[in-house]
């Protein structure tokens, strides 16, 4: 063998791992990245060319400038809220000093809620709306995957109303909840009722469709074990139905998450729920040179936290699902 | 006791509807079959050997006739007739214990939780899996997981074990030892056993009685074989006993001449290309 055949002999399997390695890498991180400078890129070209009747269509740097503006108005709003609740204190501490019986009343600051507040309203708006329908879905689900009979019973009215847009509900709800959540000293706006209760109505179906179709199409023998063990209905449901449906019924659940949090907005935007549809409503009718920018602010936002919502019920499959070698995506 | 068998089959029949109007699958079963015997059912697929097995479950209610067990009419599924299943039919998600636990929960409701706890142990050494008992269905093989299956119809003290081809799916060194655990654990404990088979060699090792089913529609009961070798079988003795080799040659015939299959290699051949050409006509 001669001195050049032996290197390239001990060269070749060198070559071939950092070959594959710099291939996964690509794969997993820099092709992604490069769609996104593609993006960016198209972007600031086509934002130059589009005049509004409020100035020029934002720009990624534009976006950027105002996510800054927006971190910096929370954090002057948090110090507003804190010196004042700091004076509040002063205040009735010296008036308790000078007249011990005086018992003092705490009032809450009054500012504008920040961009990040309305985030948390929104995130805890859709929690809400999403626990409600997926209470109502599973186990209703579950009864029509179990009985054929109400499945027919409940089937049409399914397919009649899931593709009911968010916004045909929104006024009714609002009226109807108008009438009947009154209260002396609501523990909840109304707005919050209402846009959560929009969430629920239209997230309520892919988890019911989805949880029924898995137990129907649980393992026929499965269910012949069931029945020569005599399990009775109880634990029929949570030994056999649920760990068998349980990938179905998340699927379901992700679906309805995702769909939650899109008629969100619209709710927001509608029944002026503080949250990011408000924001967005608000930016659009305040109409200022920034506007459009903090809207795309609101839009990014609205799409990350949309993403990692999704994540959030995967992991969560991943923790309750039985079969760890089942790819999930 | 006061009727002689233990478990009767008086003139079972059963149809299944369809489009066309019933289907007459099974008709005119009779089989009565004694306390510990070790019986196999055989017959060519399509024959009803299973439905036989799951009338006598409760898993089918048969259209005409009946089954009596210890003096009861079987009417629904229950754990006295337990069922080891083709495909072992382990509840995936949980541990080879927890499967034959749900079983002992369910059939001893007196026992405390130590006496459960053996019990369960004490059928998974039965099985030789006791080296397994916190594994998964997924982390072990076809034949452990059969042997759990097994365990678990076990660990329910049936009064007839019912076995769908429980080693069809296995390959031959792993069934010739979960046969050889069958026949150890039938010594000891002296179940009756029904056991649904494709193998002749399975079938006269294992059985006592061979029973040989017709082809169907319309399926029945062809003819019964006594099989009279002594026990304990070893399968090695066995293969120069010429007793052992009438046996295997009298199902053999009964299979391959008396109900051989009508449906010769071109009528086959024409069968899967009419349905080739079904298929294509639906993605059409």
């Amino acid at each position: 063998m001669t001195r050049a055949q032996t290197a390239s002999f001990i060269l070749t399997p060198v070559k071939s791992v950092n070959v594959s390695m710099v291939s996964s890498w690509l794969r997993s991180a820099a092709l992604p990245l490069l769609g996104i400078l593609i993006f960016l890129g198209l972007w600031a070209v086509l934002a130059k060319n589009i005049d509004t009747s409020l100035g020029k269509f934002p720009g990624p740097s534009d976006v950027f400038t105002q996510a800054q503006v927006l971190i910096d108005e929370h954090g002057a709003q948090r110090s507003k809220a804190d010196a004042f609740y700091e004076r509040q204190e002063l205040r009735n501490a010296a008036r308790v000093a000078k007249d011990p019986s005086y018992s003092p009343t705490i009032r809450a600051f009054t500012g504008a809620p920040t961009f990040f507040d309305q985030i948390w309203t929104s995130l805890y708006t859709v929690t809400v709306g999403f626990l409600i329908a997926s209470v109502i879905a599973v186990p209703l689900g579950i009864l029509c995957g179990l009985s054929k009979a109400s499945y027919a019973a409940i089937n049409p009215l399914i397919q009649l109303l899931k593709p009911v847009s968010p916004l045909a509900w929104l006024p009714l709800v609002t009226m109807v909840v108008s009438a009947v959540y009154v209260s002396e000293d609501p523990m909840f706006s109304k707005s919050f009722i209402t846009s959560a209760v929009t969430v629920s109505l239209c997230c309520l179906w892919p988890t019911l469709i989805n949880t029924a179709v898995g137990v129907s199409s649980i393992d026929s023998d499965l269910l012949n074990v069931s029945k020569v063990l005599r399990l009775g209905p109880f634990s029929h449901v949570m030994k056999i139905v649920m760990p068998s449906s349980i990938p179905m019924i998340f699927t379901g659940l992700r679906l309805s998450l995702g769909i939650g949090w899109m008629v969100l907005i619209a709710a927001e935007m509608l029944a002026q729920n503080p949250g990011l549809g408000k924001f967005v409503w608000d930016e659009f009718q305040n109409g200022s040179s920034e506007s459009l920018a903090r809207i795309m602010v609101a839009v990014l936002t609205i799409g990350l936290i949309g993403f990692a919502l999704d994540r959030l019920m995967l992991s969560l499959q991943k923790q309750v699902s039985w079969d760890k070698g089942a790819v999930l995506r | 006791m006061t009727h002689k068998h233990h478990l009767e089959l008086t003139q079972v029949g059963i149809d299944f509807p369809t489009p066309k109007g019933p289907f007459t699958a099974l008709t005119d079963v009779n089989l009565r079959i004694n306390k510990g015997e070790f019986i196999s059912l055989i017959g060519h697929s399509g024959c009803g050997k299973s439905t036989v097995l799951n009338i006598i479950a409760g898993l089918h209610k048969a259209t005409r006739g009946g089954v009596i067990l210890d003096n009861h009419e079987v009417n629904e599924p229950g754990p006295e007739r337990a069922v080891v299943f083709q495909n072992h039919s382990l509840l995936p998600w949980l541990t080879a214990y927890k499967n034959v636990e749900l079983a002992v929960k369910q059939t001893s409701k007196g026992r405390s939780k130590a006496e459960m706890r053996d019990w369960v142990e004490h059928n998974l050494e039965l099985v030789h899996m006791s080296h397994a008992v916190d594994k998964l269905p997924a982390e072990i093989s076809g034949g452990m997981k059969q042997r759990v299956g097994i365990a678990r119809a076990l660990a329910m003290e049936p009064k007839v074990l019912l076995m769908d081809e429980p080693f069809g799916a296995l390959d031959a060194l792993t069934r010739a030892h979960l046969q050889d655990s069958i026949m150890e654990i039938h010594a000891d404990l002296g179940n009756t056993v029904v056991m649904i088979t494709h193998d002749v060699d399975e079938a006269v090792l294992l059985s006592d009685r061979i029973v040989m089913m017709t082809n169907g529609p319309s399926a029945t009961i062809g003819e019964i074989l006594d099989i009279e070798l002594a026990r304990p079988r070893d399968r090695l003795a066995l293969a120069d006993n010429p007793q052992y080799n009438h046996y295997r040659h009298e199902v053999l015939t009964f299979l391959y001449e008396k109900q051989r299959k009508v449906e010769s290699v071109a009528a086959h051949r024409k069968k899967s290309h009419v349905n080739s050409k079904d298929t294509s006509a639906n993605v059409a």
